[in-house]
């Protein structure tokens, strides 16, 4: 396997930020009950995370390490100041909506973790490709569990409506108790399927 | 922009009660996982966040009418913020290691890594949306921080028992099980909802 798709699969399935890393749960649940805010959040994260991770690599060898944490989160918020800006000037109704967790993307464990975990100690270009990776790796399990949420909650996907007049919305599922039980089921599947697969592996050998 | 008609005492209780930063708007849940396995240090944590957001939330309300909005500046609020949280998280770690070796040992590295603690940045992120005047925001904040305080010595304290329990399937253990507990706690503060409202 190249390098690069390696590092793809490490991002997407074999170090999940969410099923293995369990960072970045914070600041993004709370958008997990409509697609489209899901979806968003999900570019700016990988956005911020890759561009990040790019600039620190880049920085590496000028920054003490005394000083590292704080211009870490320095460049990191650069990078969400312009996606919060961004986003105020094209979709002002999404970013009124998201609030505050624009900006929160800032303290979203992933891009520390990735600044610090891999660009710290890899080429720029592999610290971008692997931004991306874990952004993705992210993100589809975000979007799975959107897309679940605002079924079940506004009966739509993407806001068109799918089900009839009838239809009674879970309450429950816009709230937030439903996004802790989602990502712990998530969870569950992910850990059952590895450990199946390993046991698998074990016997074929 | 006049800020929000709320009494002091209503704000304190719906930021710990309905709308606790962690359960309502999943702030923080990055540490409260990892630290909530042991009492102890989620006592101290605890503490040290409810500390770290209410005087970061009464220093960005001044910073951010004194200094950011007469100059103009909103679009490098973030990067204010951030700066001050560092700040005041540096200060508190060498106050606490002055007098306190005995608690700064036990808060060990968890103490800088509130800078990165999402509760923090999202009270004030909060507090600057809602538009709270000065009291209102260091009530805010000190509110907010006790309900994360709360909430993650419920967990420490459910989750020192769960782990003995041998009946948790084997893909569930660990942070699964965690998530699950989180979303029975936080469907028991909706019941508090509809009482008191933070704006």
């Amino acid at each position: 396997m190249s390098p690069a798709r390696k590092i793809m699969k490490d991002g997407l399935w074999t170090n999940n930020p969410i099923f293995v890393q369990v960072l970045g749960i914070c600041s993004t649940l709370a958008v997990t009950n409509n697609l489209r805010n899901t979806m968003i959040m999900v570019l700016g994260v990988t956005f911020a995370t890759a561009m990040g991770s790019w600039t620190l690599s880049l920085l590496k060898d000028l920054i003490p390490r005394k000083v590292r944490m704080i211009v870490q989160v320095l460049v990191l918020s650069f990078y969400v100041i312009i996606i919060d800006i961004l986003l105020r000037a094209y979709q002002p109704a999404i970013s009124k909506q998201l609030g505050p967790y624009v900006g929160l993307i800032i303290t979203n464990c992933i891009l520390m973790g990735r600044a610090e975990a891999f660009a710290a100690a890899n080429k720029p270009g592999a610290s971008f490709i692997d931004g991306i990776a874990n952004g993705l790796g992210y993100g589809w399990v975000l979007v799975c569990i959107a897309v679940i949420r605002e079924f079940f909650g506004f009966g739509s996907f993407f806001g068109i409506k799918l089900m009839g007049e009838g239809f009674t919305p879970w309450t429950i599922m816009v709230m937030a108790p439903s996004a802790f039980f989602l990502v712990a089921m998530a969870l569950w599947a992910a850990n059952t399927y590895k450990a199946k697969a390993e046991a698998k592996k074990k016997g074929t050998k | 922009m006049n800020a929000p008609n709320v009494g002091i005492l209503p704000l304190f209780l719906a930021s710990i009660l309905t709308s606790n930063i962690l359960l309502a708007n999943f702030l923080g849940t990055c540490s409260f996982i990892s630290i909530s396995k042991d009492f102890k240090s989620s006592m101290g944590l605890g503490i040290a966040v409810t500390m770290v957001i209410g005087l970061c939330s009464a220093i960005c309300w001044a910073v951010l009418y004194f200094v950011i909005k007469p100059l103009g500046i909103e679009y490098l609020s973030f990067i204010i913020f951030i700066i001050v949280i560092a700040g005041v998280v540096q200060m508190l770690e060498m106050i606490i290691d002055r007098f306190s070796p005995s608690l700064y040992m036990a808060l060990g590295i968890f103490l800088p890594l509130i800078t990165v603690n999402c509760a923090v940045l999202g009270v004030i992120l909060f507090m600057q949306i809602r538009n709270y005047n000065f009291v209102q925001a260091v009530v805010f904040g000190f509110g907010s921080g006790a309900g994360w305080w709360l909430s993650i010595m419920l967990l420490a304290s459910i989750r020192t028992k769960l782990d003995k329990n041998n009946a948790i399937p084997a893909g569930l253990k660990g942070t699964g099980i965690t998530l699950i507990t989180i979303g029975f706690m936080a469907m028991a503060f909706i019941g508090f909802s509809g009482m008191i409202a933070v704006q």
